[in-house]
């Protein structure tokens, strides 16, 4: 869509009996959202999906007096010079009413039990439109509830086809999911062949959930797991929050986007009773150690190049289905949500006397593929599960409100101690670029031997999907060009490996986050609605938030943290040492999908 | 009773592999390369089975579930195997009271099978239809193109289908 502001490019049409400048190019729905117009629409997100399909962005329209044929749907309408378009008739109230009863009539309509109850864009807009019952009765799809996978429920009774979610699979990660199947009544979106979520090649991004308008695509809940832990006398229950939830959580509170709420959360983990609160930075900063240690041997003892980072877990599947050639080149650490939890079983629960079978691991993440992540078997140490139950953003909220707690009261509060101090570093792995950057000043530390002044990696920040640069640094002594590669999405990471494999790119470092922007845009995060990102991109006020955050630390490399000094000092020994190889470092497979034996009964 | 599992599998290295591969190869950067290969997959197998759409998929680029939603819109594709002929039993309201369910309790008697499935020699497979527009020659049934009338005596039956086994044990089609 052209932004072009140039009066040449501009043309002049009428909505509503407002005449207004819009830019050539631009569809009528944008035209007149620009413009303070409020369009309904349902199957319209920017950028991702322009499919006409719900009907409900319908208006009159004539151009230079001729009226258009029926009435056409704004949302793929290009504005043109002499364009007349009313959206406030009788004839376009009536079709939008008519047409949301129509959803409604094959739609799951128990609102107060659902997920989405007060986030739901049709409920939005049934209610904007006065919808006090539906004329139509008749038979309803057959249901399937897919709730197989650890992250991922499809429920069709909720989806109304409105196909963002298959868009959004296709056009962030080109992996191709879901699927419009069947035809007329029957069709129903899902994958090929009936197959569970589980069995697909779905890397649990949840971007599709991001994009559903109801609770036809939701986070698998562990809510009641969670909550039954807390009020188990015999259990201790530790939990950690990633760093990207921090410029989320706020959202659900009725907060600006992005607003950074890091006290408020820490105040409110506590409150809802978890017996130590610590936070996933401190495993980030530990992370970088190892993985920056781990980089430099690479480079020193002639490894395997480059390497790749691991802290992704959508990103690790993707790459153990589709490139299972790159394995070698993953870094063999675990993430942080995981070495967080070995950690807390291990050295934790040692200093403080605790049985680790007693403990209760819980995370809060931005991402739904980590629930998938903590649970894959070799995830454990000693038969000790590393992580028990991971949380999303939206999750936490839920618990928050629960708990009746009034968030936007709080007073800020500390983490726990002892894995709860953490760095700048640290912070910004919630954004694309910020693992990169916290390795990059950890390792030219390291290779210097000393507090470089200058650690900010300007080219490695920003959003776009894929960042190249360069660093040059003292490698046994020689100056030597570092060069690293920084890519979100699965879509970009493809093609960065493919790059990579054919000779046309050269690199030592490459770091990869399954979401667009990394985990600000988790598919764990708060809802932002299809009419709030016409104006809106989420990710920048997140990102925002998490480089402010950094910018506040004293310390901001991730081998600073005194408590990573400490653990490393007293339980690890030294960076990759075998102990930390024992609790921290883990292997990967191929991952075969839609493989028959693992068929879902349904 | 659900279809024998051996008749309904594709070798890996089923020689029509190779011919599909060169023709997804040849048609691979033009649109649309989804229809027409799924069409030449069905020209070549005789139904689309979940291995063929994973080649189909690894060979074109196209997600798996794109596909199938393809194969699933249109009515030329099927997922399940079809046989080499395709009887239809007419269950309409004339041939049904003149004795339909007998006609395809005989069918399916005769050739061991239920509705819907193919015969394990692969040269049947039994449809029960809705109305044929033959009223006049009721009960009937249509194997192909060919109409079969007035069939209240269901023992001509296995003679029937026996011309369609030994037709093609004398063209060398059947396995």
């Amino acid at each position: 869509m052209s932004d072009n502001n140039q009066d040449t490019n501009k043309v002049t049409i009428t909505i509503n009996n407002r005449k207004i400048k819009a830019n050539a190019g631009d569809t009528v729905l944008q035209a007149a959202t620009k413009a303070g117009f409020k369009i309904p629409s349902l199957c319209y997100l920017k950028d991702i999906n322009e499919i006409a399909a719900c009907r409900l962005c319908v208006a009159e329209v004539d151009v230079n007096g001729a009226p258009m044929r029926g009435l056409p749907a704004t949302c793929v309408l290009r504005v043109q010079e002499g364009m007349n378009v009313r959206t406030n008739t009788k004839r376009v109230r009536d079709a939008v009413r008519c047409n949301l009863e129509l959803i409604l009539a094959n739609h799951d309509m128990n609102c107060p039990t659902c997920v989405r109850n007060g986030t739901c864009e049709l409920q939005v807009l049934c209610e904007e439109h006065g919808i006090s019952g539906v004329r139509f009765e008749g038979a309803k799809r057959p249901v399937t509830i897919d709730a197989l996978s650890s992250s991922i429920v499809r429920d069709s009774s909720k989806c109304i086809l409105c196909g963002r979610c298959v868009s959004a699979c296709m056009k962030i990660q080109e992996l191709g999911v879901l699927c419009f199947t069947n035809r007329g009544f029957d069709t129903e979106v899902g994958p090929a062949f009936d197959y569970s979520m589980r069995d697909v090649n779905c890397v649990y991004c949840g971007q599709c959930i991001e994009a559903c308008p109801t609770a036809a695509l939701r986070e698998r809940r562990y809510l009641d797991e969670v909550w039954d832990a807390i009020d188990d006398p015999d259990k201790v229950v530790v939990v950690q929050a990633a760093p990207a939830v921090r410029a989320s959580l706020g959202e659900e509170f009725g907060m600006p986007i992005g607003t950074p709420v890091t006290g408020k959360m820490t105040a409110a983990l506590k409150e809802i009773g978890f017996d130590y609160v610590f936070d996933t930075n401190f495993a980030a900063d530990l992370t970088i150690s190892e993985e920056a240690h781990e980089l430099l041997a690479r480079i020193l003892n002639g490894g395997v190049l480059p390497m790749i980072t691991s802290c992704s877990p959508g990103w690790v599947r993707y790459c153990e289905m589709y490139h299972p050639d790159f394995l070698p080149n993953l870094s063999t650490c675990k993430s942080p949500q995981n070495m967080m939890g070995a950690i807390i079983k291990s050295y934790f629960a040692k200093l403080k006397g605790l049985d680790p079978e007693k403990i209760v691991t819980v995370s809060c993440m931005p991402c739904t593929s980590k629930k998938t992540e903590a649970a894959r078997d070799e995830l454990e140490v000693d038969g000790i599960r590393d992580i028990d139950y991971s949380l999303t953003t939206r999750e936490l909220g839920q618990m928050i409100k629960q708990a009746g707690i009034d968030f936007n009261y709080l007073e800020d509060a500390e983490p726990d101690r002892i894995l709860g101090d953490y760095t700048g570093a640290a912070v910004i792995f919630g954004t694309t670029g910020g693992v990169m950057e916290a390795a990059l000043r950890t390792a030219a530390d390291v290779l210097t031997g000393e507090d470089l002044p200058d650690f900010e990696y300007e080219a490695v920040r920003g959003l776009e999907g894929i960042k190249q640069a360069s660093v040059t640094l003292p490698v046994n002594g020689v100056p030597t060009e570092l060069k690293v590669i920084v890519c979100s999405t699965v879509k970009n990471a493809g093609k960065v490996l493919d790059a990579v494999r054919d000779g046309k790119l050269e690199c030592h470092f490459i770091e990869v986050m399954a979401c667009p922007g990394g985990c600000i845009h988790g598919g764990g995060q708060s809802y932002v609605s299809a009419k709030e990102r016409m104006s809106v991109d989420p990710r920048e006020a997140r990102m925002n938030a998490l480089y402010s955050e950094d910018e506040r630390q004293v310390l901001r490399k991730s081998h600073q943290n005194p408590e990573l000094i400490a653990l490393n000092r007293d339980f690890l020994g030294h960076p990759n040492s075998d102990i930390a190889h024992k609790y921290l470092h883990t292997h990967y497979r191929p991952r075969p999908f839609y493989s028959q034996k693992e068929r879902a009964q349904e | 009773m659900t279809q024998p599992e051996h008749i309904k599998t594709i070798a890996d290295d089923d020689p029509r592999y190779d011919e599909l591969r060169t023709f997804i190869h040849d048609e691979k950067n033009k649109q649309g390369v989804a229809m027409i290969a799924l069409q030449e997959a069905q020209r070549l197998f005789g139904f689309l089975p979940l291995e063929v759409h994973k080649f189909i998929s690894k060979e074109s680029g196209v997600p798996i579930a794109e596909l199938y939603g393809v194969t699933t819109f249109y009515s030329q594709f099927t997922t399940e195997l079809r046989g080499k002929h395709q009887i239809h039993v007419c269950m309409g309201t004339a041939c049904y009271v003149k004795g339909a369910q007998k006609v395809l309790d005989k069918v399916l008697e005769v050739l061991g099978v239920e509705v819907g499935m193919t015969t394990p020699d692969r040269l049947f497979t039994v449809n029960a239809a809705r109305c044929i527009g033959c009223c006049g020659l009721a009960p009937a049934m249509m194997i192909d193109n060919k109409v079969y009338a007035n069939l209240v005596d269901v023992d001509q039956i296995p003679e029937i289908l026996a011309k369609y086994k030994t037709q093609d044990c004398q063209d060398g089609l059947s396995e």
